[in-house]
């Protein structure tokens, strides 16, 4: 059940309401097949993106092109995309199996055709046995997943997905994503996925979009963001970074790529000493927090089994980075 | 010292004897005289077997209210629809004129449809005027005047529970079923629909139950030639004095409305229809 259409090309798509620019002149190409998170905080725009893709928004203008052809004015329900929607939308009233079903029953498939498929779905999210169950006897993770069932039963080529694990609890959300890439890859469907927290787009999309303000911040793989950054926005958003102002221009530096040795030890390219303020113990990792004369704090990460015994506060340190971690920005210094 | 009882039981005790004393105790008055008046036994029971005329009534009665509430519930549903739909200030203004409209007593009302629509009314009166018709049309008068007041009346009661039911629909689950392919007519038959059946449901109840005792309307805009059980009790308790008959009519109206809750309580909690917490 693999797919032969489903990529999307977004051309200077915009969102207007009166004077306030939700989404603006957003050009982007998705593969078919691909996994594309549009990550951004509350208010940048994704969401808006996402029911644009939809066919819940009016365009103000731009297109947009599936597989080629414009889907701009299609309604919502010709355009054939899966949507998994936030707090899942299920029918309350329909047990797992019509729920399930109701995409096909729509389109007046035979019923047989419609079992066959709601079983292979079932499968598929695991859920075997739950079909005569209503929505509300099922835990969050399994409403979750027959929502998935059921935006996947009619083999869209592109489905949707409005931050669908925000509702569970933080261990249910990491075991959901790793079943949902496994989704993916069995069912090979475009996926365009919303959500505001970077550890979910970090470890499931093939490409990520940061958005703010309505506008593409930057695209890319999931370590190409994390590792070179083009904007402030993008290297504080995804991960944690420090930053640096040097020669009028803006440095991100990633706590993990500091090295941080008693004062007079630090052999290195880029070389400043400092003053330890604190150091908090995560388990994997010690986080410290360095008071640098004429920078600001400086957050270092050090690997707890080889950092051995935590250098107290007060402590005086040298830090030390090679060249290349230190990521130019596009940001003019301040 | 010990109460033998609840000591709460003594906080609502004023309440009880006042729901026992001026509620109940006439009710059971009434079906006490439905089977003692003017002699002891069934005989009032009786009647409905032998009179046609009971039974013309009671059928009228069943029959007028079937179709006003038929009627109240779809115009309800349609107002109801366009209330959610409508933005803040064209929905307080909306939900404003339905109150209005409960605090108009029913006689000014019913003579308003009379004055509108009556043989010389305001619209019969046009009609001639502009030589559409050469003889007025019977609007009232009839069983068509009495379901249309009926109807006017009942529409708000209608509106209010089907409302409650429809801005408890989550908006998502209506665009999921879009999402997924289904036309505009799909959605509503098949989702819209039956989430807002608690409501269709309590509105049918209220609206059925209300209709079942209605006085005025039936007989000004009836004319005396639709009559209902509600008016002919009121014949019999002041004009021929069957008071007899009039209690035998009012037990089989109560009987008659917790049948009917009966009988919706085994579909659907009845807590649900009325507004009762959802699960």
């Amino acid at each position: 059940m693999t797919n032969t259409s489903g990529s999307l090309h977004l051309k200077s798509l915009s969102k207007r309401y009166g004077a306030f620019t939700a989404v603006d002149t957003i050009d982007l190409h998705i593969q078919k097949g691909e996994f594309l998170t549009l990550l951004g905080p509350s208010g940048s725009g994704k969401t808006t993106l996402l029911m644009m893709m939809a066919g819940f928004q009016d365009i103000t203008s731009g297109d947009i092109l599936l597989d080629g052809a414009s889907i701009a004015h299609t309604p919502a329900e010709k355009r054939n995309f899966g949507m998994v929607f936030q707090g899942y939308a299920l029918f309350p009233h329909m047990t797992v199996q019509d729920n399930i079903a109701y995409p096909l029953s729509v389109r007046h498939r035979p019923k047989a055709e419609i079992d066959a498929r709601v079983a292979e779905m079932l499968d598929l999210v695991r859920l075997t046995g739950f079909a005569k169950r209503m929505p509300k006897e099922l835990s969050g993770g399994q409403q979750q997943r027959v929502a998935l069932a059921r935006a996947l039963c009619f083999a869209p080529p592109v489905l949707l997905l409005d931050e669908p694990l925000g509702a569970l609890d933080k261990k249910l959300r990491i075991e959901v994503q790793a079943q949902l890439k496994d989704i993916h890859r069995t069912v090979g469907t475009t996926f365009i996925y919303v959500t505001h927290d970077q550890e979910e787009a970090l470890s499931m999309s093939d490409r990520i979009v940061i958005m703010q303000n309505g506008r593409i911040e930057q695209v890319g793989t999931p370590s190409d963001l994390y590792q070179h950054p083009k904007t402030t926005f993008a290297a504080s958003f995804l991960g944690k970074s420090n930053f640096l102002h040097r020669d009028g221009a803006v440095f991100a530096l990633r706590p993990e790529k500091i090295d941080l040795d008693p004062e007079g030890k630090g052999k290195g390219a880029n070389k400043v000493t400092g003053t330890v303020q604190s150091v908090t113990y995560f388990g994997a990792v010690l986080k410290y927090q360095v008071e640098v004369p004429g920078l600001d704090l400086i957050e270092v990460d050090v690997d707890a089994w080889r950092g051995g015994q935590a250098l107290p506060a007060g402590a005086r340190v040298d830090l030390t980075w090679v060249d290349s971690a230190a990521v130019r920005l596009s940001d003019q210094s301040l | 010292m010990r109460l033998p009882v609840n000591s709460g039981w003594l906080l609502v005790l004023p309440f009880l004897l006042l729901v026992g004393g001026l509620f109940l105790g006439p009710i059971l008055n009434v079906l006490w005289i439905s089977v003692t008046d003017p002699t002891p036994g069934v005989q009032n029971y009786a009647q409905l077997g032998s009179s046609d005329t009971l039974r013309r009534i009671l059928w009228t009665t069943f029959r007028v209210c079937v179709i006003c509430t038929a009627f109240s519930v779809i115009l309800g549903y349609s107002i109801a629809y366009a209330m959610v739909h409508a933005t803040g200030p064209a929905q307080s203004r909306m939900l404003g004129l339905l109150l209005v409209s409960f605090w108009i007593s029913v006689l000014v009302r019913t003579f308003s449809w009379l004055m509108l629509l009556g043989r010389n009314g305001v619209v019969n009166s046009t009609l001639d005027a502009l030589g559409i018709i050469s003889a007025p049309i019977p609007f009232m008068r009839n069983e068509l005047g009495v379901l249309i007041g009926m109807v006017h009346y009942m529409v708000p009661y209608a509106v209010l529970p089907i409302f409650a039911a429809m801005q408890s629909i989550d908006g998502r689950v209506v665009q999921a079923s879009r999402s997924l392919g289904a036309t505009g007519a799909q959605t509503f038959w098949r989702v819209y629909l039956p989430l807002t059946k608690p409501g269709v449901v309590a509105a049918s109840l209220v609206v059925f139950i209300i209709n079942l005792g209605f006085y005025v309307i039936p007989a000004v805009l009836g004319g005396g030639k639709v009559l209902m059980v509600a008016e002919y009790i009121s014949v019999q308790v002041l004009i021929t004095l069957q008071w007899g008959t009039a209690a035998m009519l009012a037990a089989i109206l109560l009987f008659g409305v917790l049948a009917l809750m009966f009988v919706m309580s085994r579909f659907m909690k009845l807590s649900t229809v009325f507004g009762g917490a959802r699960t």
